[in-house]
């Protein structure tokens, strides 16, 4: 930014002693207008796609099913006893997708933050290759990952038959269409937007800097706990961020690794849009979903205080 | 403090410390003691190992072979974490998310002192930094820094302080003013210091004692005026100071003088300051130590060595002394320092001049060394680990 505006001065400077006054005030309203122009496809963009949807969303939320209308038809009664309703009902599917999703992050900072600390520290000539090995899955879709793990995970696949052998599982027991299912599955299909925050983070930080601490009578331990993981908390509070975000409303690994009783919001939303095109409450749960991670989101910045690191 | 030693530092020793990193050998057999108290310099151009027998001390690399010992304990395989040793790393590496205060507090609290704020206090006064206690270190400038580094260092009280190139990042003139300030501290506090720096002036102003380091070896460890009076390699007389290199042979002694052949002038030096006993030799004069004097007057009575024939081929004015190049006879160019003491001008180049001065300034080395070695590149060149 800084660098178009300087040469915009430049061009300016050069051409006063040519041109007449008019002709550098002219130059001068161009230059305060160019940010506009430049900011204008992005907010045309933002307002079709993003501002118009959520104003559809949000009047969509207050709509009402008219006596006898047909299935589908809603009008719009501005009804906010919506709300109470259909959070109500859903409290305990709220809090099912808020635990599984705070489960999955924690989960996926506790694989990736030395994951992602040896990869950039210690990995050498291997680093870029393992890089390369954290984003690969990406070339895979979504869906056949996720339905890959329903066979990891099946009964007769090798990591139930390892676990009951080693008689950490009973004879009757699955891992497939379970709780702990959904998790591992979320955990998975996030990891590497945990990995590679964290590991831009952690690359940045002067591996002097460890040395300093164990040169000041930190063992390894303390120096990750005081002086590493404080400098690489932007990378920490952006992967936490962009794990639990989509896993809070993630449906995909619920639908695929899980029962009925593993219902996350995400598969309560789909039905009630696609199924039972009962739209009003779809809304409703959408836009509460939204709030509720936007409320979430802004506390957890605030208390993690990023603005503080350098 | 909880395992503080005993004030004015340990002795450090090293013994045939060898360093390999995969065929490169860094350190290569060195045996070295410092003893407690001084302020000992590791000199040497980058790459010849001096970084690394620092971090050998610090423990933050393992010696390939040999040991390390700080006082009467053997510390070559404990982790860094458990030595009493310190350094201030050569671009500081504070903690940029901690302030000052806890910067430096930060030895003391892993080591759970009791009176952390007192001491902080005092190592920020000893800086002269009192008033940054909160600040953090990206609001201070370079200097600040670097005393910023020295104190939370300085804080332990270790046995031997390290500084690893510990001025390469100031500007000229606090470079000299941080010279004189690290003396001063190190007075102060009596603790060992390692100072290991590729600036000869920064070792010479402040080490009490030197060790010239070239791959991976020592050439020659004294004094600042031991190594420049009388260097013992080509190596030395260059890297330490500029020399004047010429070969000759001995031709006879007179007395406790040796009577030198060079290029077909007898020359007299006092045969004490010969450290080879070939008679092929290599004689050094420093530049500073020749008085020019028109071709055929007589120099000073001290001044017995005479060398005619020079024609000044260079003359620079630096304010201080001019600094010229004299073509010998031989096609040899020597360079003569003249101090301006305000009397006669600049000698203008084509001048005949004969070289004068006192066999008492004469070194003489084994003639088969590298003329060449130690000749220092552009100063202020960027240097490497060394």
């Amino acid at each position: 930014m800084s660098a178009a505006i300087g040469a915009g001065e430049l061009q300016v400077e050069e051409q006063r002693p040519k041109g007449s006054p008019e002709d550098s005030a002219r130059a001068v309203g161009r230059r305060r207008a160019t940010p506009y122009l430049l900011l204008l496809p992005g907010m045309a963009w933002l307002i079709v796609f993003f501002v118009l949807p959520m104003l559809t969303l949000l009047g969509t939320s207050t709509q009402t099913r008219p006596p006898g209308a047909e299935i589908g038809v809603y009008e719009q009664t501005f009804r906010f006893a919506n709300y109470p309703e259909a959070i109500n009902e859903y409290l305990a599917v709220f809090a099912r997708s808020f635990g599984y999703a705070l489960i999955a992050t924690v989960a996926a900072l506790v694989i990736s933050y030395p994951l992602a600390y040896a990869i950039a520290f210690k990995a050498g000539r291997w680093k870029n290759l393992l890089l390369v090995a954290v984003v690969a899955p990406f070339f895979v879709s979504f869906l056949l990952r996720t339905i890959a793990w329903k066979q990891i995970l099946a009964d007769e696949g090798w990591v139930v038959s390892a676990l009951k052998a080693l008689h950490i599982l009973g004879p009757q027991d699955h891992i497939i269409n379970s709780a702990p299912a959904v998790v591992i599955g979320i955990t998975y299909n996030f990891l590497p937007f945990m990995i590679l925050p964290i590991y831009a983070s952690i690359e940045r930080v002067d591996s002097r800097i460890m040395e300093a601490a164990a040169d000041l009578y930190a063992n390894v331990f303390t120096a990750m706990r005081r002086v590493m993981f404080p400098l690489s908390l932007p990378g920490v509070v952006a992967g936490t961020l962009l794990t639990f975000i989509p896993a809070a409303g993630d449906y995909v690994n619920a639908f695929l690794l899980g029962n009925r009783n593993t219902t996350m919001i995400g598969n309560v939303i789909d039905s009630r849009f696609l199924v039972v095109v009962d739209y009003p409450t779809a809304a409703v749960l959408s836009v509460t979903l939204m709030a509720a991670i936007l409320f979430l989101v802004f506390f957890y910045i605030r208390r993690a205080g990023t603005e503080e690191l350098v | 403090m909880a395992g503080t030693p005993k004030p004015g530092g340990q002795d450090l020793r090293l013994e045939d410390v060898t360093k390999r990193f995969g065929t490169f050998v860094a350190v290569d057999n060195l045996s070295l003691t410092i003893p407690s108290g001084s302020f000992f310099a590791l000199l040497g151009p980058s790459g010849c190992g001096k970084t690394t027998t620092l971090r050998m001390v610090a423990g933050l690399e393992e010696p390939t072979e040999g040991v390390i010992w700080i006082g009467d304990e053997d510390v070559t395989h404990t982790k860094p974490y458990k030595r009493p040793v310190n350094t201030v790393f050569q671009n500081y590496a504070l903690f940029p998310h901690l302030d000052i205060f806890e910067n430096i507090a930060f030895g003391l609290r892993r080591r759970g002192s009791k009176s952390v704020k007192g001491e902080v206090e005092a190592a920020l006064e000893l800086v002269e930094l009192s008033g940054m206690a909160r600040r953090k270190p990206a609001q201070l400038s370079g200097g600040q820094q670097q005393r910023v580094a020295l104190a939370r260092a300085i804080v332990n009280r270790p046995a031997v302080l390290l500084l690893d190139e510990p001025l390469g990042a100031l500007d000229l003139k606090l470079r000299r003013q941080m010279q004189i300030e690290l003396k001063r501290i190190q007075t102060e506090v009596g603790l060992t210091f390692i100072h290991v720096t590729h600036d000869q002036e920064e070792a010479m102003t402040m080490a009490d004692t030197i060790a010239v380091m070239n791959a991976g070896q020592v050439e020659q460890m004294g004094s600042p005026g031991e190594l420049y009076e009388a260097p013992n390699t080509t190596f030395v007389a260059n890297f330490l100071g500029q020399s004047n290199l010429v070969r000759a042979s001995v031709s006879g002694t007179d007395g406790d003088h040796l009577v030198l052949d060079l290029h077909g002038e007898k020359l007299s030096m006092p045969a004490s300051r010969r450290t080879s006993g070939t008679d092929d030799l290599l004689i050094g004069i420093r530049p500073e130590k020749i008085q020019l004097a028109p071709a055929g007057e007589p120099g000073s009575s001290r001044d017995r060595n005479v060398l005619p024939g020079g024609v000044v081929s260079d003359a620079s004015f630096t304010g201080v002394s001019t600094q010229y190049l004299v073509r010998m006879p031989w096609g040899q160019e020597l360079m003569v320092f003249v101090q301006n003491l305000g009397t006669g001008g600049v000698l203008r180049p084509g001048t005949q001049v004969d070289l004068h001065w006192n066999p008492e300034h004469t070194f003489a080395l084994d003639g088969s060394g590298d003329v060449n070695a130690g000749v220092e590149r552009i100063e202020g060149s960027p240097v490497g680990v060394g």
